[in-house]
C-alpha cells in the first residue's frame, strides 16, 4: 500500500493493489452488506442503514465501536462511472444524517484499474484545509491505535 | 515560505529526489539524469529540499554529493504512521473478503 499526504495540495492519496477481478473490487466498494464487512477497521464494525449507489444517492452508516457507541456517517454520492470511478462527499452526521458541522467533510475519489494481477485502487482524498486534514488523521490515530492493540490481542492469543 | 517537511514532500520530483538519495549519496547531475525536466528545474527542487534540512551535502574532490538526513523525515512518519496502519487494516479486511468471495463458486449479487 502506498500512502502519501500532499500537504500543499491538501490531499491525501492512498493506492493498493487487490488480488481479485475489477467487478469484484467495484462491488466490494458499492455494495452495502459488503461494505459492513470490510470498511471499518477492527475493532470497529460498519453497519449500513442505507446505500443508493447512483450519482445524488446516499450511503448512510454508523461505525460501532467496541462499546456499542455509533459514530454516524453520510457519504454524499456525486459522480458515478460504473466499474471505473466514483465521488463521494463524506459528513459526519447524527444518526438523523444531519451533518456535524464540528467536525470537518472530505472529499473522496476513488478510482479502479485492471492490473496484471488484479485491481489496483487509487483514492485520493481532499480537504477544504490542512487544519481540518490535520484533525481528520488525528481521528485515525485513534482508530489506529485500537487496531494496534487488537493486534496485540491477536498475538497474546497463540 | 514555509520550510518543512511537509513543503518538502508536496511535490512529486521531490518526492522521487528524496527516494534516489535515500538509496546512495548523488551528485546533482547524476539526480538530473533521471528527470525529464531542466538541470535547472532540479536544482531549483535540490535547493527548497536542503532549506527544508532534508539534504546533506558533502564533498568529494569537486564534486558535491546529496545524501538524506532520515531523522528529518520522522515528524512525516508520527503524523501518518496510524492513519496508514487504520487503512492497511480495512484493506486487508477487504483482501480476505476478495478471497472468500473467489472461492464461492456461485456468487450472489
Amino acid at each position: 500500500m502506498e500512502i502519501v499526504k500532499d500537504a500543499a495540495q491538501k490531499k491525501i492519496f492512498i493506492k493498493r493493489e487487490f488480488n481479485a477481478e475489477l467487478e469484484k473490487v467495484w462491488q466490494a466498494w458499492t455494495t452495502a452488506e459488503l461494505l459492513d464487512e470490510w470498511w471499518a477497521p477492527k475493532p470497529w464494525k460498519a453497519r449500513t442503514k442505507s446505500l443508493d449507489f447512483r450519482e445524488g444517492g446516499k450511503w448512510f452508516y454508523a461505525m460501532v465501536g467496541p462499546d456499542g457507541s455509533e459514530s454516524w456517517v453520510r457519504m454524499d454520492i456525486i459522480t458515478v462511472s460504473p466499474l471505473k470511478s466514483f465521488t463521494v462527499y463524506d459528513n459526519f452526521t447524527d444518526e438523523n444524517g444531519n451533518t456535524n458541522p464540528a467536525l470537518p467533510g472530505m472529499e473522496w475519489k476513488c478510482e479502479f484499474s485492471k492490473t496484471a494481477d488484479g485491481t489496483l485502487v487509487s483514492v485520493e482524498i481532499s480537504f477544504s484545509s490542512e487544519e481540518n486534514m490535520k484533525k481528520i488523521i488525528e481521528m485515525g490515530f485513534e482508530e489506529g491505535f485500537s487496531s494496534a492493540l487488537n493486534n496485540l490481542d491477536e498475538v497474546f492469543k497463540n | 515560505m514555509r520550510r518543512d517537511i511537509f513543503h518538502a514532500i508536496a511535490d512529486p520530483t521531490r518526492r522521487e529526489i528524496i527516494k534516489l538519495v535515500s538509496l546512495n549519496p548523488m551528485t546533482p547531475n547524476s539526480l538530473a539524469d533521471h528527470f525529464d525536466i531542466s538541470r535547472q528545474a532540479v536544482s531549483k527542487h535540490i535547493k527548497i529540499l536542503s532549506e527544508c534540512s532534508l539534504l546533506e551535502q558533502e564533498y568529494s574532490g569537486r564534486e558535491i554529493y546529496y545524501r538524506l538526513s532520515p531523522a528529518k523525515l520522522k515528524p512525516l512518519d508520527e503524523w501518518l504512521e496510524p492513519f496508514r496502519l487504520m487503512w492497511q487494516k480495512r484493506f486487508n479486511e477487504l483482501d480476505k473478503l476478495l478471497s472468500k468471495k473467489n472461492k464461492t463458486k456461485n456468487q450472489r449479487r
